[in-house]
């Protein structure tokens, strides 16, 4: 029986890991990660999967294992967070560019330098041109569900990319939730068996991974990949639609809350989504016309869709948890601006920087967010804007 | 162990047409070590000479499986590919019985100096592999820049023979003691130049479970100075003056093997190693007027090694 069980995030990321039962485990320890790699090494040393767990020395050779293991052909998992992932960077790319179906947790968290351990989403920005898709979470069932559709979307043939799952660090990964579960059967039913794609373990019809690749053929390789994104948003869709079937959890790249007839609206991602909802539904008591778009896949971004939302609406702000210096805003701000850029009657976009290394975002300042919206009316001065700073 | 007529009768598995250098070390040593073995294998490669000229795009000089990933990590992404192949046991996908081994190769920039800690890594981790270092003794992918392996006086890009500066200033790092530290089953130094030494170390080794290495001793004509033709003889001569000693650690026990025993017992002579170091351009200027006291210095440090070495083998 499916049952709900009371789990943090990386508990979530840890059960999940286990029901997929991969073939190789990965990872090196990184705080707010650790928790997911404890639980799952006791399912280890309880036989409780058959997965090879190894314990790398650094987090450059966690996701070089990870390459290795997955051109050997099979289900590869792995963990990180903030200067881990930073440390990995070079071999994240190289995840990406041999189409390699990796799964990776990201307990999003701040960049050094200071060190703060706390939540943003510096770290996997860093990796948004990575060639990785991208899909943020706003809690723990979100995690929980997303590692079982990012195997199919990872391993779909038309695909063949490594999949990020994103969750906040501590805000998500250590706060403990319900979580509706499924039975390792129905697991096993929907994430299905391994289909090898090439296998290094293929010794009767040897392959070679990592050419050298110069000028005469790197840029149709470059191109291949991002065909391979382009068509990974489909089957994100697909799959989605499918797992939400299959669970009755809905599931989209995209959630509209209280959008259709709203006059403005906050776009964000992850948990903060979960506060702005709250946040929503107190104004719309209110009679206030507001909603909020949750963006779940960051990469592939999905253009088409974000204007289908976003159209028709006089003002929005995007909520960003990470900088980019010397940028014109925020990642996410710099994303939806630019998709709605063409469209006819586009409402005012203002970007908001918040919650930089975990400095925490309250119902009471989205709140002032909205109204500032609704005050401006049209535009909205200034462009980029930044919450609950000192000196702003 | 297989006579040189079997070994010529063996099937090459990196074949011809590859754009290494004539008389690269890289080359020799990786068809000796393959030749060596009848065991299908995994290779994985680190970035360098050996990776880049083997592989290019649509070509491949490879007949086995073939991964390259980065420069630092040919030891960590092999651990990943024998992970998968014991997961696969586990999982009931690849029989019991099945033999593959997993061959992970690095020079010396991938293997002293940025890749160590991967390296490290897999070894202590008790990977069942086998990671080869074709020592040349410098950066010579990227123009002969200095590395850790890089011999005391040699001029490199990086560490040119200039007026105030005769080359490297420093010895090069002893990596194959290093790796003893790690205590493992089979740790080999073998030289091209004898290479019914380095065939018979690599079909022990590949009866051995666990984790080995092997630091292989590779000429490179162009970074050294010397003649295509003359890299077999220069292997031989780092061997025989005592720089590159060849011998084994199996389990903690030292043999010095081939060559190196037969001078440790006196049946052989100790060449100076100034009979090897003028077979090679990098060392031209240390013959130079002034230079004598380092040419002294390098002998010394040569017999203080290799005298440890004597003490620490059983003869």
């Amino acid at each position: 029986m499916a049952r709900s069980m009371a789990m943090a995030g990386n508990i979530a990321a840890a059960y999940s890991t286990k029901q997929i039962n991969p073939h190789v485990v990965a990872a090196y320890p990184i705080t707010p990660q650790t928790t997911m790699m404890e639980k799952f090494s006791e399912y280890v040393a309880n036989g409780e999967v058959d997965t090879e767990l190894i314990c790398v020395e650094s987090e450059h050779s966690a996701m070089s294992a990870c390459v290795g293991a997955a051109a050997a052909g099979g289900r590869v998992i792995t963990s990180t967070a903030a200067n881990g992932l930073a440390l990995m960077f070079e071999i994240v790319y190289i995840a990406a560019s041999n189409r390699l179906p990796i799964i990776m947790c990201v307990m999003n968290r701040a960049l050094s330098a200071p060190i703060n351990i706390h939540g943003d989403h510096s770290d996997s920005m860093g990796c948004r041109d990575s060639g990785w898709i991208q899909i943020y979470n706003e809690n723990a069932q979100e995690v929980y569900d997303t590692m079982f559709m990012g195997v199919r979307i990872g391993e779909h043939k038309d695909v063949r990319l490594p999949v990020m799952v994103n969750l906040d660090g501590f805000i998500t990964s250590h706060k403990i939730e319900k979580v509706d579960t499924l039975e390792d059967a129905e697991v096993r039913k929907f994430i299905g068996e391994y289909e090898p794609f090439y296998p290094l373990l293929d010794i009767e019809n040897p392959v070679t991974y990592g050419p050298l690749d110069l000028t005469d053929y790197y840029f149709e390789h470059k191109r291949q990949q991002v065909e391979a994104m382009e068509k990974a948003l489909p089957v994100v869709k697909k799959i989605s639609k499918e797992y939400s079937n299959y669970t009755g959890r809905n599931y989209d790249i995209l959630e509209s809350y209280h959008l259709d007839d709203a006059d403005c609206a906050i776009v964000t991602m992850s948990s903060t989504a979960g506060t702005t909802k709250f946040v929503v539904d107190k104004m719309r008591s209110e009679g206030k016309k507001v909603g909020m778009l949750k963006v779940r896949l960051f990469r592939p971004f999905p253009v088409e869709e974000i204007r289908e939302c976003l159209s028709g609406l006089k003002s929005v702000a995007v909520l960003d948890r990470s900088a980019s210096f010397g940028g014109f805003g925020g990642p996410l701000f710099n994303e939806i601006r630019n998709a709605m850029y063409d469209v006819d009657g586009k409402p005012s976009i203002v970007n908001y920087i918040f919650g930089l290394g975990g400095r925490d975002i309250s119902a009471v300042q989205i709140e002032g967010v909205y109204d500032r919206l609704m005050t401006a009316q049209a535009k909205m001065p200034g462009d980029v804007h930044y919450i609950g700073v000192r000196g702003d | 162990m297989a006579s040189l007529k079997q070994l010529t009768e063996r099937e090459e598995r990196l074949t011809g047409g590859h754009r290494l250098c004539a008389g690269c070390g890289a080359s020799i040593i990786v068809r000796q070590i393959l030749l060596a073995t009848d065991y299908p294998v995994v290779v994985s490669c680190a970035t360098g000479c050996l990776e880049v000229s083997t592989t290019i795009y649509p070509y491949t000089a490879w007949k086995n499986p073939f991964i390259h990933n980065a420069f630092e990590n040919s030891a960590a992404t092999i651990s990943g590919a024998e992970a998968m192949f014991r997961a696969h046991k586990r999982f009931g996908t690849i029989p019991q019985d099945k033999k593959v081994k997993f061959i992970a190769f690095g020079g010396d920039g991938g293997t002293y100096d940025i890749g160590i800690q991967s390296l490290s890594g897999a070894l202590e981790r008790g990977h069942d592999f086998m990671y080869v270092c074709y020592n040349n003794e410098a950066y010579m992918n990227t123009g002969i820049q200095r590395s850790s392996a890089t011999p005391m006086g040699a001029s490199t890009t990086t560490s040119p023979a200039g007026k105030v500066i005769p080359g490297k200033k420093q010895y090069p790092k002893d990596l194959t003691e290093v790796i003893a530290g790690h205590h493992l089953p089979y740790i080999a130094q073998v030289s091209p130049g004898y290479y019914m030494d380095l065939i018979k170390k690599v079909e022990k080794a590949m009866e051995i479970e666990g984790p080995k290495f092997m630091n292989t001793f590779s000429p490179c004509p162009r970074g050294w100075r010397h003649a295509a033709d003359a890299s077999i003889d220069v292997a031989k001569l780092a061997v025989d003056c005592c720089f590159w000693p060849i011998y084994e650690i199996e389990n903690d026990v030292y043999n010095l093997t081939g060559q190196s025993n037969l001078i440790a017992t006196g049946k052989k002579e100790k060449v100076p190693v100034t009979e090897y170091l003028k077979t090679q351009g990098r060392f031209k200027h240390l013959f130079a007027p002034g230079n004598e006291e380092i040419l002294k210095n390098i002998q010394e440090e040569i017999d203080r090694r290799w005298d440890k070495l004597v003490k620490l083998s059983s003869l």
